[in-house]
């Protein structure tokens, strides 16, 4: 339909980015969404904060304790530093399920918060921005890159900061206790740091190469399972299970290596911190021996070395959850920033006139006056032009006038443009040169929104929504009564067939009415249509092969519709388009001939051909 | 689970190895707080530095022995765990290549994908966490729980309480939360739903101004998604506090209840920490264990998954000594009658014809009348249920699968052409044509006209599924490429519809000037498609109403002239 915009799509098949272009723009916008939430993010973020200084406190406690266990026992403050103990246990439980519980709210309510800005951003959209994405890329931002950055919210945020403070706090204590000692921790520290960099980048490098072979490799299975029946009448399934074994063999090897090194870092940290543990019990003990450092100071350094590694290891772990979770954010701003459908239509719907359905269009004067234009439905194309991208036109000078109750039919050859017709008229793309004329009114300076509403679509693939068959015909208009929906569905020759339907009117669809033949879901997007009551109507036929007792239910429900309104058809057969009062035969952009049928047939030209086609063989 | 375990067989060596590795590494890790014991309650006691150092090197030593095995575990348990993977996949994949139609039908394409792809790598995972995990969380707290027990038995007693209680409150979170997640991922789907008929519905959202109207649905099910997840989320946040207090509880006993020990004289304060640190590590353990049980959860349903693909069986089967090649293309049904899997009506009712070697025949009639169904018994893509369908004179039951499906060449309804260029497509039909041969096929569909146009000819790319080509032209390129098979008996399923009528006429043409001698089936809507054919059969809810040629039809059959009168109006003018 759109080749030229077709082979600009981004396939979406590529591995996802998984780092983040501008960490800091992106931090300091996701930062703007807490401004609603002030409370629960300082709130999140002060429990968090005393929940590990208290477990930091909690660590010291033992030293006072057991020297006063070892040394001259007093009954009365061995009972002292148990209830203080007691009581930051009770400080840490209840700051830790605030603090969770605060920044789980702030993940959810700031998640749904950009969810919904997304969504409404969505339908904001111009259609090209929906022709050159794939649904994939845009669901999977929607899904995966949300549920991402939500989780990291509830997750990692909290982390890194606990990590900070208990680093930070730790080596506070462990400063107060032995400088000495501190050092030896630091070094060590600070060679496991060297040591987890490492693995990081060997880690996420054999990541991203493990993500390309799974591409691949999923690519590889997608289109098999697609084509699977091709596979059979071709007899080629051995060749197809030859070049999936190549992939998955190397999706094995990549994955193992990518795994082998994540996992790896946790018994080399864990260990590491071990070593690091041994290498102060000795010194401390021998500090203990010199009587420079109490068994109870030992005790609680010894507790401090190793909650203080603790945080390398989750770090690491989560920074690469932080990492795709940037990356996702800022593929959700790039959504939001699309540029949106602009209208600068100063032309508006005013009821109470003389026009079709009590109508008339309301077009402001340079004096300030008022003037008012009955609605019709004359449309005219003055001279148009037109190219999904630029340089390569699609249209060319096309020049039509139609009328109410008038029927245009548009016939050609696949690529002709045929198509392209239908998303000029209601301004879905804007034409580059020319001129569309509304009752006699520039198209381009009608307020969108009345535009569409005096016009309706049936597109070639029917679109359906989840919902009841009344639900899906009350699209075409909201407040339609129970009896408009049926007279619609009549009138487009849906009646019988819903009548026969599980439930009738009140049967559901599946997603996007996969229950229903192609041919029914065609009936009732006529219905829709038709009890919107519209001026214009524009007809996509369908391509796929409908069976020829439906396709006259089609074409007669067509043509009641029609009445009274100016139509514009899109014919893929042409035994739709004869009774036409102009059909226009367009060929590389341009009409070539238009005329009625019988004009046609006897100009001997392109229709002539089209039509003889079948007569040639007789 | 327990049925994909054979495929594990090819890494045994490391499934064994693994957990082994990590034992020992589990074993390290729980000696050290038992010797720094040593260190302080020997060691400075005795002012033994010599004592000292031979425990702290002892100790390094058997951290960086646990290094080495952990190292050595983790490799160990990725290359069993993504192997195993990879051999279920590969099982997986061979196994839907033998499936017949019937299987496919019964498993729609996106679940077969899925399981291909998101369960295997799920499996893979969770039979990496088992062989880890699993082994590495029981054998930690036992290990540790002896060591508690040798340190100080009575004081050991603190896990009688701690540990019951523990397990009981995971067990009641997670009975509490589950049905709320499950609650939870429902609102998760309704709002991809919304959203997903949005990005496909967008024209005719827009069309009919109804973004406002698509707002509020998403709104209002983006309110209940965030509502239930809040509840669900706030039984789970209760998880770590608790045991943040039962840790610290037990720890806060047992400096207690150990503290008089340690005043009386009958412990030493070396021990008392090491017992601290293995009520931490009991404790996490059973946290891992908890957190690996639901890992489990999600594996299992992923095994029960691609189990089901793997003992579905395809009832196509050869015989012994199959017939290894195809006489000619003549075709005949003998009371055939068809219903499909788990239907009970009838798709095809009493067919009998014959058609003879070289004949061209149509098939008409409209959907629901199973024409489809018809043709397809002949590369018998389905079994007939009753009587038997014979090519060149020999029951289908009979050949070799692959002959017979390489004899009759089948253009499928819903075709699809494969990423890569044009060439390698047309090789689909046959691995070794020359590009003169693809070249002719190409002409006789009509396909050579605008594939020459392209600067690189046959080199050109093709996207997955042939979207970069109109309808009309993915359908002369398949035609093209059963084409290439060079069969006896060509089968057209509705292959033309796209195809306009003058190249549909040229389609015909060069059958029957240039194909003169295999016998081609044409199913079709339009008239003109098939009118010329030597017979045409119209088939009616599975049986077949009448035969004959165009002009015979046309005065005995009331169902085709009904048709041709609906597709003639449009020609002839009033």
């Amino acid at each position: 339909m759109m080749k030229g915009m077709k082979e600009q799509r981004n396939t979406g098949k590529g591995p996802r980015q998984l780092r983040p272009e501008n960490a800091k723009k992106t931090l300091i916008r996701l930062f703007s969404y807490f401004k609603f939430n002030k409370m629960l993010f300082f709130g999140g973020i002060f429990f968090i904060v005393l929940g590990s200084a208290a477990e930091i406190g909690i660590n010291g406690m033992l030293s006072p304790v057991i020297d006063t266990l070892v040394g001259n026992y007093d009954k009365g403050r061995f009972i002292t530093y148990i209830a203080i103990m007691v009581l930051m246990v009770a400080v840490i439980a209840v700051s830790q399920y605030a603090g969770n519980l605060f920044m789980a709210r702030l993940a959810q309510k700031t998640v749904h918060k950009i969810r919904e800005e997304m969504f409404e951003h969505m339908e904001k959209l111009p259609v090209s921005y929906f022709d050159s994405h794939t649904h994939g890329e845009l669901m999977s931002t929607f899904t995966n890159d949300v549920d991402m950055l939500n989780q990291s919210l509830e997750q990692s945020v909290s982390q890194v900061l606990i990590s900070v403070v208990t680093v930070v706090g730790t080596f506070a204590m462990m400063l107060f206790l032995s400088p000495l000692m501190t050092l030896v921790v630091a070094v060590m520290l600070g060679l496991m740091l060297l040591v987890a960099k490492n693995i990081g980048q060997k880690s996420s490098s054999n990541f991203r190469i493990q993500q390309a072979a799974m591409g691949e490799m999923n690519g590889y299975i997608e289109e098999m399972m697609s084509g699977q029946k091709v596979v059979k009448v071709f007899n080629y399934e051995d060749r197809a299970i030859e070049s999936f074994n190549e992939r998955n063999e190397e999706m094995r090897k990549a994955s193992t290596r990518a795994s082998t090194y994540g996992v790896m870092i946790m018994p080399i940290m864990g260990n590491l911190s071990y070593v690091k543990y041994a290498i102060v019990s000795m010194l401390g003990a021998y500090l203990v021996m010199l009587n420079k450092f109490s068994i109870g100071n030992l005790a609680s350094f010894l507790q401090y070395t190793r909650t203080v590694s603790r945080p390398i290891t989750q770090v690491s772990n989560q920074l690469n959850t932080l990492f795709a979770a940037l990356a996702g954010a800022e593929r959700i701003f790039r959504v939001l920033d699309e540029s949106i459908e602009t209208d600068e239509g100063d032309v508006v719907l005013a009821s109470e006139c003389e026009g079709k359905n009590n109508l008339c269009w309301k077009l402001p004067k340079e004096d300030g006056g008022v003037e008012l234009v009955s609605l019709k439905g004359n449309i005219q194309f003055k001279d148009v032009d037109f190219g999904y991208v630029s340089g390569a036109k699609v249209l060319k000078k096309i020049n039509l006038y139609a009328k109410p109750g008038q029927k245009i039919a548009f016939v050609g050859s696949t690529g002709a443009g045929k198509t392209t017709i239908t998303n000029l008229i209601n301004r879905f793309y804007e034409i580059n040169d020319g001129e569309i004329l509304y009752d006699g009114i520039d198209i381009r300076r009608i307020n969108k929104f009345d535009l569409r509403s005096t016009m309706s679509i049936v597109l070639q693939d029917v679109h359906l929504f989840e919902g009841t068959v009344a639900d899906n015909i009350r699209y075409g208009r909201l407040d339609a009564s129970d009896e408009e929906v049926v007279a619609a569905a009549k009138l487009a020759n849906a009646h019988y067939f819903i009548k026969h339907l599980p439930q009738g009117y009140d049967t559901m669809l599946t997603a996007d009415g996969q229950n229903l033949s192609q041919g029914e879901r065609q009936l009732l997007s006529i219905a829709r249509a038709a009890i919107a009551d519209p001026a214009i109507l524009i007809l996509d036929e369908a391509t796929s092969s409908v069976d020829t007792r439906t396709e006259k239910l089609i074409s007669e429900g067509m043509d009641k519709l029609m009445n009274g309104r100016t139509t514009f058809v899109i014919a893929h057969r042409l035994s739709t388009v004869r009774d036409s009062n102009a059909i226009m035969v367009l060929e590389s952009g341009e009409i070539i001939e238009r005329g009625d049928h019988d004009d046609l047939m006897k100009q001997k030209g392109r229709y002539y051909q089209l039509n003889m086609g079948v007569a040639e063989l007789e | 689970m327990k049925k994909l375990l054979p495929f594990m067989k090819k890494y045994m060596k490391y499934a064994v190895l693994c957990p082994i590795m990590m034992i020992l590494e589990v074993m390290a890790d729980i000696i050290i707080p038992y010797l720094m014991a040593l260190i302080v309650d020997v060691g400075i006691a005795g002012r033994d530095v010599g004592y000292v150092v031979k425990m702290g090197i002892i100790m390094i030593f058997a951290a960086l022995f646990g290094m080495v095995m952990g190292i050595i575990s983790s490799h160990y348990g990725a290359t069993a765990g993504y192997g195993f993977a990879a051999e279920i996949r590969k099982e997986t994949f061979k196994k839907v290549q033998s499936f017949s139609f019937a299987n496919l039908d019964k498993f729609s394409v996106s679940s077969l994908i899925t399981r291909l792809t998101n369960d295997c790598n799920t499996l893979g995972q969770v039979a990496m966490m088992s062989l880890r995990m699993a082994v590495r969380a029981p054998f930690m707290m036992i290990f540790a729980l002896i060591m508690a027990l040798r340190i100080n038995a009575p004081l050991a007693s603190v896990f009688m309480v701690t540990i019951p209680l523990t397990v009981a409150l995971i067990a009641l979170i997670l009975t509490k939360a589950r049905p709320l997640f499950i609650k939870m991922q429902s609102r998760v789907d309704r709002v991809n739903a919304v959203i997903q008929e949005n990005l496909v519905g967008i024209r005719v959202v827009k069309s009919f101004n109804r973004q406002k109207y698509e707002e509020m649905k998403f709104k209002e099910r983006n309110d209940s998604l965030r509502d239930t997840a809040l509840k669900a989320i706030s039984i789970i946040i209760f998880f770590m506090p608790i045991l943040t207090l039962i840790t610290y509880a037990t720890i806060i006993a047992v400096l207690w209840f150990g503290g008089k020990q340690i005043v009386a004289g009958t412990m030493g304060s070396g021990e008392l920490l090491s017992f601290i640190t293995y009520i931490t590590q009991i404790l996490m353990s059973l946290m891992m264990l908890t957190f690996f049980f639901m890992q489990f959860l999600r594996g299992s349903a992923s095994a029960a998954r691609i189990a089901e693909v793997l003992d579905t069986e395809t009832e196509i089967v050869e015989i012994d000594n199959p017939v290894m090649s195809v006489k000619d293309g003549s075709i005949s049904f003998r009371d055939v009658s068809f219903s499909y899997p788990l239907s009970s009506e009838k798709a095809l009712k009493n067919i009998n014809f014959e058609i003879a070697t070289g004949e061209t025949i149509g098939i008409i009639g409209s959907t629901g009348s199973s024409k489809s169904t018809l043709i397809q018994m002949i590369p018998r893509l389905f079994d007939v249920t009753d009587g038997s369908v014979a090519v060149g004179g020999i029951d289908v039951k009979n050949y070799h699968l692959e002959t017979l499906r390489d004899k009759v060449a089948f253009v499928l309804q819903k075709n699809v052409l494969f990423t890569g260029t044009i060439r390698e497509n047309m090789k689909w039909g046959n691995e070794n044509a020359t590009d003169e041969q693809i070249i002719n096929a190409l002409r006789q569909s009509q396909a050579w006209e605008f594939v020459s146009s392209y600067d690189d000819g046959l080199d050109h790319k093709v996207e997955q599924g042939g979207d970069n080509f109109s309808g009309g032209q993915k359908q002369r390129l398949t035609i093209a490429r059963a084409l290439i098979k060079s069969p006896k008996i060509l089968i057209l399923d509705d292959s033309t519809s796209a195809v306009d009528m003058t190249t549909d006429a040229k389609i015909q043409r060069a059958f029957k000037s240039e194909l003169s001698d295999i016998t081609v089936i044409i199913i079709a809507q339009r008239i003109s498609s098939i009118q010329h054919a030597d017979r045409i059969i119209v088939m009616n809810e599975g049986e077949i109403e009448s035969t004959g040629s165009h002009e015979e039809l046309i005065v005995n059959s009331p169902i085709y002239r009904e048709i041709y009168e609906s597709q003639q109006k449009g020609v002839v003018g009033q």
